[in-house]
């Protein structure tokens, strides 16, 4: 029964990972209906930015997020208004493929500069510990600490978008992007702000991703995939949702390791496609998808 | 430029003379040409045949698929299943591994056609890593490590096995070129040619957009299926990360941007420029894929109508007429 409990709230907390993964991409596709395919490859660069500090420079796994963090939002940011700017339009084919052509370099450069072995971050005594909760039943504190930033930078997004003139612009171009422009908004800027905040989001995921277990370069596309379905299962637009989908991906993969340790990543699909059968607009749809 | 229609007509009664030529000499290459070039031209076809068949599936039918893969896979595994388990010949199974494709894409269409645009691109994509893990936890089909697949070629001598495969995969990329050239050419060509223009404009003009999708999604699983099988009869071994790997998508992305989306000719020229671009750079590992998708991205930035797109504006030629002209008399 015990070990049980251990496997719910270690799906439960692994949501929270998934959550921030997730709240980037769709924001980046609440704003600009681009889907990011190089999504998770930004997270295992991020998380690669960080190894290479704590490495090169002795740095701690914090300062290095305080470092990397506003380096992605930079690129995001670049890469939006110099690339992804140019291909927007009914089109939905070219940012998807120019941002598939991200992931493939990304990948690459990190194999060329990191080879492909695994590497990880190490948290030190704070990454192994855990409050006892009775019986044989803990929190791992590295999990909870993932799980309370997740849940403070969703209500730091949901803040934004309610009191702040950028989340009025978010959510106007999120409902009518030509309207926004009338207005004399302009919509290149609000873009890049959005990818650069998604890519800031992405890198606060990496670098924990880091912590929590190994990476390799090839790992990008994985990771994209639990954030997309995060996003589908929670319904799309609706950040709450975004963290009751990541905690459902979460538990899913959690009880299907359980039983066979290779069934984990399935669980979690399988989860998703049954969503999609049951439930296509997802759990909390506060947005079509137009 | 607007060539006047009697040189249009020269122009592609001339390819056409030019590409029956090229498809005899290329039948007949087990008589003359060394076994090297054979397989290099076998891998040519097979990778033009996944091209027009995603050609097909994203250009005019509007259906981005990043999970094609899952087809060739499962065609792949059809040899396991049929051929190892069932001692079947390897080449009556590549007709039943598009069949099973076919068969497998129906649900699969069901469900992801709940999504639209790039989330069923995404959409696409996990379910290939689906079938993918459901195969790699098989241990009949071989598990993770995968299994090799020569003891269904057993007793089949070796020229005979290059030239049958040769001559399969000659009508998978070039007949499949043909087939997409003559489906567009009749009225379900002029359906699905209103649907790549536009979605909306073609269901005002009673077009049903949802039949149009479902008949292409279900052409390029049957054609990527067969593809697969003859694929992995060349390779002779299969295993689950290289069966269902995202590269097959890769490098049908990368040819059908190169060449040009949505056109008959862009796949062709496309891989072409593939083949060169790895003949000068493969050797470069990381850095040849950092050049690809470089280029790509480049492409698509300042050029998403291809080098064949690009020709055409300039010289308002085609190889395969499918335009339709509008005759003012």
């Amino acid at each position: 029964m015990a070990d049980w409990i251990n496997t719910l709230l270690q799906g439960l907390l692994a949501g929270g990972l998934y959550a921030l993964l997730a709240a980037g991409l769709s924001l980046s596709f609440g704003v600009m209906r681009i889907i990011n395919i190089a999504h998770g490859d930004f997270a295992i660069l991020a998380a690669y930015g960080a190894i290479f500090l704590v490495g090169s420079f002795g740095l701690n796994p914090v300062e290095a997020m305080i470092i990397i963090v506003p380096l992605m939002a930079g690129l995001g940011f670049a890469l939006q208004r110099g690339i992804l700017n140019r291909t927007l339009g009914s089109d939905v084919l070219r940012p998807l493929l120019v941002t598939f052509g991200f992931s493939i370099i990304i990948q690459n450069l990190l194999l060329q500069g990191f080879s492909a072995d695994s590497q990880s971050l190490t948290a030190g005594s704070f990454g192994t510990a855990s409050i006892p909760l009775g019986g044989d039943i803990a929190i791992g504190l590295m999990p909870l600490t993932v799980m309370a930033t997740a849940v403070a930078v969703l209500a730091g997004m949901q803040w934004m978008f309610n009191h702040t003139m950028l989340g009025r612009a978010f959510r106007a171009a999120a409902d009518d992007a030509e309207a926004v422009r009338l207005m004399g908004v302009n919509h290149r800027h609000i873009y890049a702000m959005a990818m650069g905040l998604a890519m800031a989001m992405v890198a606060i995921a990496g670098v924990f991703l880091a912590l929590q277990t190994t990476i390799a370069p090839t790992d990008g596309p994985q990771h994209l995939l639990y954030a997309f379905e995060a996003v589908i299962i929670g319904g799309l637009g609706s950040l709450w949702g975004t963290l009751v989908g990541g905690v459902i991906l979460g538990v899913a993969q959690a009880i299907g390791a359980k039983f066979n340790p290779g069934w984990g990543i399935l669980a979690g699909h399988l989860c998703f496609l049954a969503v999609l059968v049951a439930k296509p607009s997802g759990l909390f749809p506060t947005t079509r998808d137009r | 430029m607007n060539l006047p229609a009697p040189i249009q007509r020269h122009a592609s009664l001339a390819f056409a003379i030019i590409a029956a030529l090229a498809i005899l000499t290329i039948a007949a290459m087990p008589w003359w040409a060394h076994r090297a070039s054979e397989q290099l031209l076998i891998e040519f076809l097979y990778t033009l045949a996944l091209a027009q068949g995603w050609n097909l599936l994203a250009g005019y039918g509007g259906l981005l698929s990043v999970g094609q893969q899952a087809f060739v896979g499962l065609g792949g595994y059809s040899l396991v299943i049929l051929g190892l388990n069932m001692g079947l010949n390897p080449f009556l199974i590549i007709p039943l591994a598009g069949v099973f494709c076919l068969v497998v894409a129906v649900p699969m269409a069901a469900v992801l056609f709940r999504l639209r645009g790039a989330n069923f691109a995404v959409g696409t994509w996990v379910v290939a890593e689906v079938i993918r893990l459901i195969i790699a936890s098989n241990t009949s089909l071989g598990s993770g490590s995968g299994t090799s697949i020569t003891d269904t070629l057993v007793g089949i001598p070796v020229w005979w096995r290059v030239s049958t495969t040769l001559w399969i995969a000659l009508a998978l990329g070039a007949g499949g070129t043909l087939i997409v050239y003559a489906l567009l050419r009749s009225r379900l060509g002029l359906a699905l040619t209103s649907v790549r223009d536009s979605e909306a404009a073609a269901a005002s003009l009673g077009i049903s957009v949802r039949r149009i999708k479902w008949y292409v999604y279900l052409a390029a699983a049957f054609w990527a299926g067969m593809t697969g099988a003859l694929i992995f009869i060349t390779k002779l071994r299969i295993a689950p990360d290289s069966a269902f790997s995202i590269d097959w998508t890769t490098t049908i992305f990368f040819v059908v941007v190169i060449g040009g989306i949505g056109t008959i000719e862009g796949p062709i020229v496309g891989t072409l420029v593939f083949f060169i671009l790895r003949g000068l750079l493969s050797d470069y590992g990381s850095w040849y894929l950092i050049a690809l998708g470089t280029i790509a991205v480049l492409f698509m930035v300042w050029a998403p109508s291809g080098l064949w797109g690009m020709f055409t504006k300039k010289f308002d030629l085609h190889l395969f007429p499918v335009q339709r002209r509008v005759k003012s008399s």
